[in-house]
């Protein structure tokens, strides 16, 4: 085991976003996956929240470092659309939330998408546009818009508990095949998982959630690392103000 | 007309009414959530179909459509049903569905429970009646009076209290002297505040992080800890993780100090970004008229209050409708000679159907942003349920107040239907809603509006 100096200046970063509607349990899913514990105490999300994992790139190989990661969970509340796309910036990986018990949930993932991707300072009137007229051209449309950014994208279904109590028998809900988040997640070449918040097995190490957290993880650092050339920026001390704003 | 034509008139309008309200509904107000109970579905559009059907047979009195005996016929079929939804129904299920989703209770207790919880809203909704006056002593316990007369109280209240905030609040949003200017460098100077502050929440959570993995890795520090006392425990806990200097506790209540402070910055943005919209849309062809008539309505505003205040002060009803006392006026005091029924009818119906269209407008306006603000996918159902309730409270409501609006012709119907209640009392108890409910706004207003950011950080680059 190689013994790395634990100063926060040597280990590199990757920003992953946390993004969904309100009330899927982004908050909770990032506790979970950070603290390996249930969160108890949950309320809605002002702004973003931030929480930082260690995540060990390759582990077993001898290209293994340690990786900060750190999760931006943006609070879903409608009314604060406008100051959202600050913290879009520079962003490695996303991780779409949907509520498995709630099926709008799943087809607003794509305005989601959008709004990270485009990093759009929309006015509260266009969501109506989007959600009305959107189809198959302009999902291909979507389709192109991501694959020109190449951010890694993991879909992630919430409340599988509250799933299994309302519909016993059924494994998940069929939704119409264009809107439905396996649809996105094929689209985007993501995986897709699905977890209950308030079991800690969910996530537990070794488990095929466990597995597929880690390859998306992996594949984020994989991106930033690419992106850059060489191992990504250091964690310095200077904050990075870039500020990409467009005022009218 | 015949019959048969009068009722599918009323059936057309009613099936009308309950699409346009269906669709109402799972388009703009549930557009979020998914409706797994229809039932609860249901029960909205039907309250909006009712409400609307008794404005309809309102207008059909005043332009004399469909035979009188139609009408007072459909008036009770409507009102039962209204009351029966309103009273009975939907009490039940809203007691019905918070024990469900309430954590306490147990599944097999939810269905007692709930009826018990019924049996005792009903009798508390009984008991709202003794401290009014609202009745005349006459009538017996079940009939319709003495159940409408308790709606109208809920309901005029909601109603008054609605109408004096947005008397106040529509002055003040649209008109261009209460904006404060805001500037690009304000906002972006509080931008970069929020950005640097997050910078510093990741750098502290980064060493804790960093500090638990050590604690991890070497878990012998830890168990020589525990062999002493909690007292040495307590010394040492400065020093807790084995990275020299780096302490979790301190420094996780340093980041929950940073976490609320990006909070407040993050809402303060908005709120700037929100006023900055505003300024903007005052500068369009739109923003400009709403201005224009924010001056009028801030007239308007002023006098209704004043004239509350005469009302309550001086124990005055007024007895003409503004139709008749503006017939009056046009006649006796300007000279025109105008041929008084035939006007009076078609203003009042006019200024009804004006007034009708504006309200269930506003209400629906109002509704909807409610909804975006408070609801959450456990407990959308209801929410929806108080929804429907408080619609259709506030529309019997509003139905006995427009008695006031109408001539005196015209308001046979609704005193015949509605039975003999003390209508002046519902007057006078909404002048006392609207004046408590203005001037607290106005309150609000004036100390938000004195707090509201002055761009001093400009100097602070």
């Amino acid at each position: 085991m190689s013994t790395f100096s634990a100063h926060p200046n040597e280990i590199n970063k990757v920003k992953v976003l946390v993004v969904g509607d309100s009330g899927v349990g982004k908050t909770s899913l990032v506790h979970l996956l950070v603290n390996g514990e249930v969160l108890t105490k949950s309320s809605w999300t002002i702004g973003c929240s931030v929480e930082v994992k260690i995540h060990e790139y390759r582990e077993g190989s001898p290209g293994h470092r340690p990786y900060f990661v750190e999760l931006w969970d943006i609070g879903g509340n409608n009314s604060h659309k406008s100051t959202r796309h600050l913290f879009y910036t520079s962003v490695h990986g996303i991780i779409l939330v949907h509520d498995l018990a709630n099926r709008k949930s799943q087809q607003n993932l794509r305005q989601w998408l959008v709004e990270v991707l485009l990093k759009e300072k929309s006015n509260p009137g266009s969501r109506d546009a989007l959600v009305d007229n959107f189809d198959a051209e302009q999902f291909g449309a979507l389709a192109k818009v991501y694959r020109a950014n190449k951010i890694p994208v993991l879909v992630v279904g919430t409340r599988l508990d509250d799933l299994a109590e309302t519909r016993p028998t059924a494994s998940l809900p069929r939704t119409s095949p264009a809107f439905s988040a396996s649809s996105l997640a094929d689209a985007c070449s993501a995986d897709e998982l699905s977890v209950s918040c308030l079991d800690v097995r969910s996530v537990a190490p070794g488990s095929g959630n466990a597995v597929k957290l880690s390859r998306f993880f992996d594949r984020v650092i994989d991106g930033q690392i690419h992106c850059n050339g060489r191992p990504g920026p250091l964690y310095s001390g200077q904050p990075n103000y870039g500020l990409k704003m467009r005022y009218p | 007309m015949g019959l048969f034509m009068e009722i599918s008139v009323l059936l057309g309008s009613m099936i009308t009414f309950f699409v346009g309200g269906w669709v109402w509904f799972i388009r703009k107000i549930f557009r979020d959530y998914e409706a797994n109970n229809t039932l609860v579905q249901l029960f909205f559009p039907t309250v909006f179909m009712l409400s609307c059907t008794m404005f309809e047979l309102i207008i059909f009195e005043i332009a004399g459509v469909l035979s009188a005996n139609t009408r007072y016929v459909y008036w009770h079929i409507v009102l039962y049903s209204m009351l029966l939804l309103l009273v009975l129904v939907i009490p039940f299920y809203l007691c019905y569905f918070v024990l469900s989703n309430s954590p306490l209770v147990k599944s097999q207790w939810v269905r007692p429970l709930s009826v018990l919880t019924w049996g005792g809203y009903l009798f508390c909704f009984w008991k709202i009646g003794d401290p009014f006056p609202i009745l005349s002593p006459q009538h017996g316990l079940l009939s319709i009076e003495q159940s409408i007369s308790r709606i109208g109280v809920v309901g005029v209240t909601v109603m008054a209290a609605l109408s004096g905030f947005g008397a106040v609040n529509y002055p003040y949003t649209s008109m261009t002297i209460f904006m404060r200017p805001v500037s690009k460098g304000h906002i972006q100077a509080i931008e970069r505040r929020l950005l640097q502050n997050m910078d510093l929440i990741v750098a502290k959570k980064k060493k804790i992080a960093l500090a638990k993995r050590e604690q991890l890795r070497n878990p012998n520090n830890i168990e020589n800890k525990s062999g002493r006392s909690s007292v040495w425990n307590l010394f040492r806990s400065s020093s807790s993780s084995d990275v020299p200097g780096v302490d979790i506790a301190a420094l996780k209540s340093e980041v929950l100090a940073l976490e609320e402070v990006g909070r407040q910055l993050f809402l303060e943005c908005v709120e700037l970004q929100g006023q900055r919209e505003r300024l903007l849309w005052a500068t369009t062809l739109q923003g400009k008229f709403f201005n224009f008539m924010g001056y009028f309505f801030s007239m308007y505003c002023s006098w209704k209050i004043f004239i509350s205040l005469v009302n309550i002060v001086f124990d005055r009803v007024g007895r003409k409708d503004p139709v008749t006392k503006g017939m009056e006026i046009a006649v006796h005091w300007m000279g025109l000679d105008i041929d008084v029924q035939f006007w009076s009818q078609h203003v009042s119906f006019f200024l009804v159907g004006c007034i009708i269209v504006t309200s269930i407008r506003g209400f629906i306006l109002t509704l909807t942003k409610f909804f975006y603000a408070v609801s959450s996918s456990k407990s959308s159902n209801i929410i929806v349920l108080v929804l429907a309730q408080l619609m259709g409270m506030y529309f019997i409501s509003m139905v006995m107040l427009m008695r006031m609006n109408m001539p005196l012709e015209y308001r046979t119907i609704i005193t015949q239907v509605l039975g003999d209640l003390q209508f002046h009392f519902y007057h006078r108890w909404f002048d006392v809603i609207f004046l408590v409910s203005a001037v607290t706004t106005i309150i609000i207003l004036y100390m938000t509006h004195s707090h509201l950011p002055v761009p001093d950080d400009l100097h602070h680059n």
